[in-house]
């Protein structure tokens, strides 16, 4: 079932196109790399995706929904019940705690549970930092509370524009660690990334470059092995 | 029954974002508070003054004398019944002081002069500003009294010099010095039963500038002793609190309900302190509306600043899904605490510096207003709020794509 289909895509500013005739479908439960040099519209497109920008021509269909011509109102809603987003900057709010920034999701979203909340923060390993502030957080904790907020929702997509690009080694194998079990229960996940190790461990991993889809890998075989453990033991 | 249980907890989070981001952001928004602590200090403690002002100035101008004078109407004098009347219709709350005055023709050294028989205490709270060397009289001991500069210096007084007034009783005929009857006969004459003599010492010498130094201030009482006669009053002399149109006010009532009494306002003072208060009360409005703009210009660079500042947050809960007005809502919300926790500061420093200024100024206390306390708050409140609504609408210019992006 496919869950995004984006049908001849092109994003232009100006005489320079950001995106260029784009064709690309991702079944749900997908696991899919965006990988390319800089410059070549990864997060270009992460947004178009993620209904925080909308392509010049071409169409964007969203879970039978076609989001590339809705204003931004309606854009707002669609992104706030579909989309869990991860940025490379955590983008925490300083003056909430981890829980309550995990909460801040939920009341944009429909409405606070901070039980629920806290179980989030105890799957991605922060039961014991929910009353820290981010200040107090390590770079890694702190992605990981980004994590738990992107999820809160049950969102059908999560989407990560480099969602490792500041993190260490260590901290990077547990964002994949938990990455894999999303996998497994069944999440959509679209990550940017330039890291080759991290964009090994997905499924189907696609090189951008100049706006263009130029290959498209389907790492099916070797899915599961890159990265497991690795700095852990 | 659900539904309305998860509506609280939307609110409860809604607080616990807004309180969260002042008590945890509280070291940025310190100066913010102060700004609108210290408006509202100025515009509760002005607007006190404001108030008081006519009170407190009113009791100050009445130093500067009697206000109100009342006469009799006709021929007949005023009787003592007739002041506690008088009395009585003002209020005594409204007196600052209340001389009834006695003018009796006496000689001394052959001379003629003038006692003003009057209630002493009385008339030094109506004129506090006269200046008197030595002290002033009292209705204690009576035979030692004030003569004005003038008569001083034409007899040659000084504190402690004694000098004795002659004059006929009330009533009876004075008879001329005759010039075919010897001195002795004179005196004989003078020391008849229908004449009076007595020894009267200085206490005081009055100063004025004005009528007062050529006059000799007695205690009324023994005045009367003297001349034999009953209380009978040619002038009384009021200091009251009341601006002009108070004082108009209070003499027709003089005038409908003690008919035989005639009163008249001191124009002349009761009009310049009207200019006056007018002068005071106008600037302390202008500086009020002053300074209730410079708080606003605070307030909107702080807001403006604090947005600026905040934009990735702003970003960030607009990619989680927040809509423009709820993202508005909060700050608004936290200028709304802002403006209340300012407020309610400022109205209790605002007391503080009208006291002081008061007890500095006038030197008594002042009456507070209680309905200023939810006033002051509600004004800076508000003003909060409107400042804050242009920096606040930027919020719709913020794209979260563009400003999550970077950096
Ligand atoms: N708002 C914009 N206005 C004009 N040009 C833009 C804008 N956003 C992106 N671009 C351009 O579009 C192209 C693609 O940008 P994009 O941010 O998608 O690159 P990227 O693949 O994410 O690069 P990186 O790996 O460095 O993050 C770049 O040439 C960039 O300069
Ligand atoms: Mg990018």
């Amino acid at each position: 079932m496919k869950i995004l289909e984006l049908k001849n895509v092109s994003k232009i500013y100006g005489n320079l196109k950001a995106l260029a005739d784009i064709n690309l479908s991702v079944n749900a439960g997908d696991w899919l790399s965006i990988m390319g040099p800089s410059g070549s519209g990864k997060t270009t497109m992460i947004n178009i995706i993620g209904c925080m920008d909308t392509p010049s021509t071409g169409s964007v269909i969203l879970d039978g929904t076609d989001i590339s011509r809705e204003n931004s109102v309606n854009l707002t809603r669609i992104r706030r019940d579909k989309i869990g987003l991860i940025f490379q900057q955590f983008h925490l709010i300083s003056y909430l705690t981890a829980v309550e920034n995990v909460m801040v999701a939920q009341y944009y979203h429909s409405m606070p549970d901070e039980e629920e909340a806290m179980e989030a923060l105890a799957k991605v390993g922060l039961a014991d930092r929910a009353r820290h502030l981010p200040a107090q957080l390590s770079g890694g904790e702190q992605q990981r509370v980004c994590i738990a907020r992107a999820l809160i929702n049950s969102p059908q997509i999560l989407l990560g524009d480099e969602p490792t690009g500041n993190l260490d080694e260590e901290n990077e194998s547990i964002v994949v660690d938990i990455f894999r079990r999303l996998h497994d229960e069944g999440v959509t996940i679209i990550i940017v990334t330039h890291d080759p190790e991290v964009g090994d461990v997905a499924q189907r991993k696609i090189i951008l470059e100049h706006g263009r889809v130029v290959d498209d890998i389907d790492q099916s075989a070797t899915f599961g092995e890159a990265l497991k453990l690795k700095g852990k033991s | 029954m659900e539904n309305r249980k998860r509506k609280g907890s939307r609110k409860k989070m809604y607080m616990r974002m807004v309180a969260g981001s002042l008590i945890r952001r509280a070291s940025r928004l310190i100066i913010a508070v102060l700004a609108i602590a210290i408006g509202a200090t100025i515009l509760s403690g002005l607007v006190t003054i404001y108030y008081d002002i006519p009170e407190q100035l009113g009791r100050e101008f009445r130093s500067y004398g009697a206000n109100l004078i009342v006469l009799p109407r006709g021929e007949a004098k005023i009787t003592r019944e007739t002041l506690g009347k008088l009395r009585n219709l003002i209020g005594t709350d409204k007196i600052v002081g209340m001389a009834p005055y006695r003018y009796q023709t006496v000689k001394i050294n052959e001379q003629p002069y003038i006692i003003a028989g009057t209630d002493l205490s009385q008339a030094e709270k109506n004129s506090p500003f006269w200046y008197v060397e030595g002290e002033w009289g009292n209705s204690q001991e009576t035979s030692r009294v004030m003569v004005g500069s003038e008569i001083a210096r034409t007899l040659g007084l000084k504190i402690g010099d004694s000098f004795t007034v002659q004059g006929v009783r009330y009533g009876e005929k004075a008879e001329a010095s005759r010039q075919d009857l010897s001195a002795e006969e004179n005196l004989k004459r003078d020391l008849a039963r229908q004449n009076f003599h007595k020894k009267l010492t200085v206490r005081g010498i009055v100063s004025t500038g004005g009528a007062e130094e050529g006059f000799i201030f007695a205690d009324i009482d023994m005045l009367d002793e003297l001349i034999s006669d009953t209380f009978r009053a040619d002038v009384i002399e009021c200091s009251i609190v009341a601006d002009a149109a108070g004082l108009s006010e209070l003499s027709a009532k003089i005038e409908r309900e003690i008919p035989e009494l005639q009163p008249r306002a001191v124009r002349r003072l009761t009009q310049s302190q009207d200019i006056v208060l007018g002068k005071l009360q106008a600037l302390v409005l202008l500086v009020t509306v002053v300074v209730l703009i410079i708080t606003m210009i605070s307030v909107y660079t702080t807001m403006t600043a604090m947005v600026a500042e905040r934009r990735r947050e702003i970003a960030l809960k607009k990619a989680l899904g927040a809509e423009n007005k709820l993202v508005m809502g909060e700050l608004l919300g936290e200028g709304v605490l802002l403006g209340l926790t300012g407020g309610a500061l400022g109205v209790f420093l605002g007391f503080e510096f009208a006291l002081r200024v008061s007890l500095n100024v006038f030197g008594r206390g002042i009456n507070f207003q209680i309905a200023l306390i939810p006033i002051t708050i509600a004004v800076f409140i508000i003003i909060t709020v409107t400042a804050s609504i242009i920096p606040v609408r930027r919020v719709m210019d913020i794209h979260p794509a563009i400003v999550l992006k970077g950096e």
